[in-house]
């Protein structure tokens, strides 16, 4: 009995240790990796000044010049469209699921969710090579009177779009789920349609919400990678129109890490262009997930 | 004003029935146009074997290496993540579920996580790994990956323990029993369903991830036999072989598209067999 129990003590101990101890490693993980991008790109940064890394057009690596802001700029181009032609849908679609959807559009949309979820972002790339980019050419091109590739800034917004959907309804559901059902409730029962409750009461509880799921959606695209860099373009230019190609600072950084030993000073660039995407997209997750937990207490 | 609002309504109702459809058939046409352009260059060869000279202009071999490889990746990467990953889910929900702040801001942190790129990942391993002077491997792969899916793991783990009733907690530690025995022989089984589909969706991350994988794990046309050599991965495979501008090598790009679809479909089905199969082990309050 003596020797039982000291056995189950030690196992006990031993478990808490390890438990311990990747607990300790998994909230350590994200320091570890600002610090080590950090230290990576300092060698830059002791030579250049951040805001002339950061805001300067000139990108030559073999003449020393790594300007990340024409990167940056594409970035954000392909990321505020692709938010822009997602959200609407997502809106719409989440109100439908969450308020209007029978039963059986319930059982078919889940697993369609989750699916849509689930496929790999090279996946998509090829779908986009296949469908987006030729669509962009030979339809949407031509509208403005111009012939291009199809590669371009559009079409990698597209491709994108349709990447953070999933992710963007899973949250939005979950957000208008989380609205009492009483509110809605009371607001039927007073003789407002349900349109009328979902415009006056539902919305405007879940704005915060929204906001913060617009946020989210904003931050996983902006860190999309090899589905993008498939379909936009790679071109290191400033990009003035949607049509266009671009180079993402994600692309930036896969696209060259061959090279990148051969040349002095241009693996700290690439390095800190991760510092620079790491550092973004870790802003947006904050601010959203901040407002989400405001959101959940002042229900 | 009354029909004016009707019509708003059915104006925004037919807006919500398309854009819900527009989601149903975006999915559809993205199997579609895979299955439909990489069926034709579909053989038992490109299953079975590895690319023999001249793969990459066209002739005979195939992306078992591949396959392989990110199968082993992907079955490394998961078992590595969940002997982390199942015990800080445990550790948040049975140790420290009194302590609201801090398991708190370990979600959040956790959260916050989740949301780093893949690519940041890759970066940060390969930044490691010239400073350490190692090469590519599947080893840095898997341990790339694994650090890329610990978070996304945690969190499901966790959505399912946040269900355990503090009842059954309870009236396993007015039993004797310590709070290990507690974590592992009673609430792990009693989550054994939802955490099979936590693994397999993660699993299918792992697998279907390129980005981590492309600094770390490296490529190579040989099946890895350890874990110090480079293994190749299926969306690297597929997006080398799609920015070819050989038409043979391009048709099996989608090819190898579709075999990755068609096993990430395979996961996401398993994971509801399981799901539903385990379903009955649990006890019912």
């Amino acid at each position: 009995m003596g020797v039982l129990t000291i056995s189950r003590q030690v196992r006990n101990r031993l478990h808490g240790s390890w438990m311990l101890i990747s607990l300790i490693f998994v909230v350590l993980l994200p320091f570890l990796l600002g610090t080590g991008l950090y230290i990576k790109s300092a060698n830059l940064l002791s030579n250049h000044s951040i805001s002339s890394l950061l805001f300067s057009t000139e990108w030559k690596p073999i003449s020393g010049k790594f300007g990340l802001w024409p990167f940056i700029l594409s970035s954000l181009w392909v990321t505020i469209l692709a938010v822009l032609f997602a959200v609407p849908i997502c809106l719409l679609t989440s109100l439908h699921i969450t308020q209007y959807a029978k039963r059986w559009v319930l059982s078919l949309m889940h697993p369609i969710i989750d699916i849509l979820a689930g496929i790999p972002s090279v996946i998509y790339g090829v779908w986009g090579v296949l469908i987006v980019v030729p669509f962009v050419a030979d339809y949407i091109a031509p509208l403005f009177g111009k012939t291009i590739s199809g590669y371009s800034i559009l079409a990698g917004a597209i491709v994108l779009a349709i990447m953070i959907i999933p992710f963007m309804l899973n949250i939005l559901m979950e957000i208008f789920k989380t609205i009492p059902e009483e509110l809605t409730e009371a607001s039927l029962a007073l003789g407002a349609t349900r349109w009328q409750t979902i415009k006056k009461v539902i919305l405007r509880k879940a704005f915060p919400g929204i906001v913060s799921a617009i946020g989210l959606g904003l931050s996983r695209a902006f860190g999309e990678t090899i589905a993008v860099m498939m379909v936009v373009g790679n071109v290191t230019r400033i990009p003035y129109g949607t049509l266009q190609p671009g180079y993402p600072l994600p692309a930036l950084i896969a696209n060259n890490y061959g090279e990148m030993m051969s040349i002095p000073l241009y693996d700290s660039a690439l390095m800190l262009a991760a510092l620079v995407l790491f550092v973004i997209v870790l802003f947006f997750n904050f601010a959203s997930r901040m407002a989400i937990v405001r959101l959940e207490k002042n229900l | 004003m009354r029909k004016t609002s009707r019509i708003e309504e059915r104006f925004f109702r037919v807006l919500m029935f398309f854009s819900t459809a527009f989601i149903a058939i975006s999915l559809l046409l993205i199997v579609f146009s895979i299955v439909y352009k990489g069926l034709p260059s579909l053989s038992w060869e490109m299953l079975t074997q590895e690319p023999k000279g001249g793969f990459y202009f066209g002739k005979e071999g195939g992306i078992l290496n591949a396959i392989l490889g990110s199968f082993y990746l992907a079955i490394g990467a998961t078992l590595l993540a969940m002997l982390i990953a199942i015990p800080v889910a445990l550790f948040i929900n049975v140790h420290l579920r009194k302590y609201k702040k801090s398991t708190n801001f370990i979600r959040f942190l956790l959260d916050l996580m989740w949301g780093v790129p893949s690519i940041v990942y890759g970066a940060f391993a390969f930044g490691v790994m010239i400073y350490l002077g190692v090469r590519t491997s599947l080893l840095a792969g898997i341990i790339t990956v694994t650090l890329f899916i610990i978070p996304i793991m945690i969190r499901s783990f966790d959505e399912v323990l946040k269900t355990i009733p503090n009842g059954l907690l309870e009236s396993t530690f007015s039993l004797g029993a310590t709070l290990s025995e507690t974590s592992y022989r009673v609430v792990l089984r009693q989550c054994i369903p939802g955490f099979i589909t936590s693994i397999l969706l993660s699993f299918g991350r792992a697998i279907g991830d390129a980005a981590a994988v492309m600094f770390t794990a490296g490529f190579t046309d040989s099946i890895p036999t350890s874990l110090n050599q480079p293994a190749a991965t299926l969306p690297l495979s597929i997006f080398f072989q799609l920015s070819s501008p050989i038409p043979e090598v391009k048709a099996r790009a989608y090819t190898s598209a579709l075999v990755l679809t068609v096993i990430i479909l395979l996961i996401s089905i398993f994971a509801r067999y399981f799901s539903r199969k385990y379903e009955k082990n649990k006890i019912r309050f």
